[in-house]
């Protein structure tokens, strides 16, 4: 069964995102640090698909996801790091674009059992609202946005 | 949004040069000259990458002739009832599919 998502804006720095799902948590978090199983199901617009998807599930372990627009050829991807991680129960990690450093936004999942099911509540934490927004417009995580600032950042200097 | 209008928004994000034009471009118009001044690129290489962000509404040309200033376009980026609709309908997508792979391990755990 589909279950709505919830998409909520709590305040100026924050993206919630919230779904149910028919699986026990064990079964969630599963499916969200394999990367066999990651790269069937995060993957944006359709027509995209994602060549590289490296996990190492652990505190200071990083991850690596690419995507690829199979018609165009576009390539575009995402790094972190792993700062907390509760079997079955939550996930914290940085994210960044993979063609920069440093520049990270937070991101955090928590993993909850509700009734015979679970509930995902995905949260992104950014530095400005400017990027929060810019994220929500363009459906991308955060690293892209944030990757803007720092850009800017480089051509006032260089200005 | 559509699913081609989303595909077109990711495809002109997905490019650290044209992410570095809407940077640029956030604080405030400019032609295709200051744009295209930090890059070691050539006038017509930057005028492709500002196509391909016209193409996704990102940014806007003005219609004076003589120098035609390259804006941030208000539309994909600017109207709140349409951003919390992209992204939710990106998720959606990528949930949908969450939901068949959960369905795939339950029946692998009842075997």
């Amino acid at each position: 069964m589909a279950h709505d998502l919830d998409v909520e804006t709590p305040n100026d720095l924050e993206i919630h995102l919230i779904r149910r799902f028919d699986a026990l948590p064990r079964l969630v978090f599963e499916a969200l640090t394999r990367p066999d199983l990651v790269r069937r199901w995060l993957l944006g617009p359709d027509g995209w698909s994602m060549p590289v998807c490296e996990i190492d599930l652990r505190v200071g372990g990083a991850y690596h996801y690419r995507w690829r627009n199979d018609e165009s050829g576009q390539e575009f991807g995402f790094v972190g790091e792993f700062k907390e991680i509760e079997p079955f129960g939550r996930i914290v990690n940085s994210e960044r674009p993979d063609d920069q450093d440093g520049g990270d936004s937070l991101v955090i999942n928590l993993i909850e059992a509700e009734g015979s099911g679970t509930k995902l509540t995905l949260i992104q934490q950014f530095e400005t609202k400017a990027l929060r927004d810019m994220v929500l417009a363009t459906g991308m995580a955060g690293g892209v946005a944030r990757s803007y600032e720092r850009l800017d950042e480089v051509l006032v200097e260089t200005a | 949004m559509d699913n081609a209008q989303l595909d077109a928004t990711f495809t002109a994000l997905a490019d650290p040069t044209r992410r570095a034009i809407l940077a640029r471009l956030a604080r405030g118009q400019a032609s295709v000259t200051e744009l295209a001044a930090p890059f070691d690129m050539s006038q017509p290489a930057i005028s492709k990458h500002l196509k391909v962000l016209e193409r996704a509404g990102l940014v806007s040309r003005g219609r004076d002739a003589q120098r035609r200033p390259v804006r941030l376009e208000a539309g994909p980026m600017g109207e709140a009832a349409g951003w919390l609709e992209t992204y939710r309908r990106l998720w959606e997508g990528n949930f949908a599919r969450l939901d068949d792979v959960l369905a795939e391990l339950k029946a692998q755990d009842n075997n």
